[in-house]
């Protein structure tokens, strides 16, 4: 009696809520016409915070009702969250070998495509006091270099250039980020950094660039792509192809990028 | 007293109590289901798992110590005295429980960095702090020491000064007080506040990787491993996690009937 009291109960439960996602829907449907407040999620790597901010701006200015809304972090991380389905439109990646982990789980809305590159640059403090003018300046002893650890994508892109180079490093410290490498540098406690080009320019003043011929050994190549799944599958193929086309690589060199 | 029946406590307490239980242990329980079993051993017995396993412990002894060699003088003035400013003091000693770690890295980082209050001095002395062991050891007494300065001062005020007293009058030294009255008799309150210290140094991260850098075996310490491992090698971060677990789990089983007995 009383389980099909509850049983009862249940199934009106169900029918309420199947009932209540149809006139959902059909509310969406008629009022997609209309410029209805969409938001598109874009997960990029914290490499393009600046120049997708910019973009996403852009975009927004030329899509009335359309809101770009960011998740920078380290690529990886960005991977791990879409593949336990946090809810990205498109995903720029800071290297090949994460964009390839979405491949795998069938996750790539298309084939991705490449839209920058990056390599690597010397970081001194501005007054460059150790006089590192050259890679192979960076194998001299007592000059507190600081690098990115071989496990995330800048750490191996150094070891790539100084096998590359010929030169053996002897890092105080092997960072987890790149920004952490910066950090180092610009307190003044590391006197040289291996950082990407794009940083070095962020940096602005507060740092010296050195560039040197060996880094294009380990160029990092950034791939875009749609998620499979993505409700907003066409404003996700338009914001790529914003990235693609003349507007974003403008604002990608302009930030220090080369092209892919 | 003891033969009288604990008062009941409402019976609806018990679900929400159950609710906080399971949101603090089913995300332990989330990660030891994700551990690659075969692989534990293999996981953990790395040489980079193992040199920042041994220097955790090794840093997390050493900095333990400070907290007592500093913490203990520290708590006995606040217990024991009474100066104009000392409820300030008290807040200011115990600002590093609140204070986010990565802020007190940064700003160990401003008075020893090169370029710090005391960076030119340093550098003069010749002694270079940042990217160094020692400047592990300071990261996690930073954040550590007040810790064992709560437990410990809670521990003399609890414990009173009656004994002190008649100590004295029987004329002994102060120092002789301190050490045959005072220490013996909050013992518990200082085993437990060095437990919660070294516990907390075990896990220190964000003053470590702000401050000291990361090199293995030289300022690599376990938590900071696990956070480079997640990206390389995922399922050693996990096991390495677990480990981590247990040892903390370790510690707080030996805290624990310390703190009872008090």
């Amino acid at each position: 009696m009383s389980i099909s009291r509850r049983f009862g109960a249940l199934s009106f439960l169900a029918v309420a809520a199947i009932a209540a996602a149809l006139l959902a829907g059909c509310g969406s449907s008629t009022k997609a016409p209309t410029a209805k407040p969409v938001t598109l999620t874009v997960f990029a790597a914290s490499s393009l915070t600046g120049t997708f901010t910019d973009l996403g701006k852009k975009f927004e200015a030329t899509h009335p009702g359309v809101t770009v809304s960011f998740d920078f972090g380290g690529s990886s991380d960005l991977v791990a969250q879409i593949q336990q389905g946090a809810p990205a439109d498109v995903f720029a990646s800071a290297d090949e070998s994460n964009m390839a982990k979405l491949a795998s789980d069938h996750l790539q809305g298309e084939t991705p495509r490449d839209f920058a590159s990056n390599t690597l640059e010397i970081v001194t403090p501005p007054n460059n006091p150790a006089h590192i003018s050259s890679f192979a300046d960076l194998g001299h002893p007592g000059i507190n270099l600081v690098i990115c650890a071989p496990e995330v994508p800048c750490g191996a892109a150094a070891k790539k250039v100084a096998a590359a180079a010929d030169v053996t490093l002897k890092p105080v410290s092997e960072e987890q980020s790149v920004k952490d490498v910066l950090a180092k540098v610009t307190s003044g406690d590391a006197m040289a950094g291996l950082v990407y080009a794009t940083d070095v320019k962020a940096a602005g003043a507060a740092v010296h660039g050195v560039v040197f011929p060996q880094a294009s050994s380990a160029v990092n190549t950034y791939p875009i792509v749609t998620i499979t799944g993505s409700k907003n599958g066409a404003l996700a193929r338009e914001f790529m192809t914003l990235v693609l086309g003349a507007t974003g690589q403008t604002v990608l060199a302009h930030a220090g990028f080369a092209r892919p | 007293m003891t033969h009288q029946r604990a008062a009941a406590i409402p019976r609806w307490i018990y679900l929400p109590a159950a609710l906080g239980a399971t949101f603090v242990l089913l995300p332990l329980i989330a990660i030891s289901t994700k551990v690659d079993w075969p692989h534990f051993a293999a996981l953990i017995s790395s040489d980079s798992s193992r040199a920042a396993l041994v220097l955790s412990l090794k840093t997390s002894g050493a900095s333990t110590a400070l907290c007592v060699l500093l913490g203990v003088p520290m708590a006995t003035v606040l217990a024991r005295t009474s100066f104009p400013g000392q409820g300030l003091l008290r807040s200011l000693v115990l600002l590093p429980l609140v204070l986010p770690p990565v802020v007190g890295g940064l700003a160990l980082l401003y008075t020893f960095g090169r370029n710090g209050l005391l960076g030119h001095t340093l550098a003069v002395l010749g002694i270079r702090i940042a990217f160094s062991t020692i400047a592990v050891i300071m990261a996690q007494t930073f954040v550590a020491l007040p810790f064992l300065v709560l437990s410990l001062e809670g521990a003399l005020r609890t414990g009173g000064q009656r004994y002190e007293v008649v100590a004295a009058s029987l004329g002994a030294k102060p120092t002789t007080v301190f050490r045959r009255i005072t220490l013996p008799l909050v013992m518990p309150g200082l085993l437990a506040g060095a437990v919660l210290s070294f516990a907390r140094a075990l896990g220190e991260f964000g003053a470590t990787i702000t401050f000291a850098g990361s090199l293995q075996g030289v300022t690599r310490t376990l938590p900071l491993e696990i956070y480079l491992q997640r990206e390389g090698d995922p399922d050693a971060a996990v096991a390495l996690a677990l480990v981590l677990v247990v040892v903390a789990v370790l510690i707080i089983a030996i805290a624990r009937p310390e703190r009872a007995g008090r």
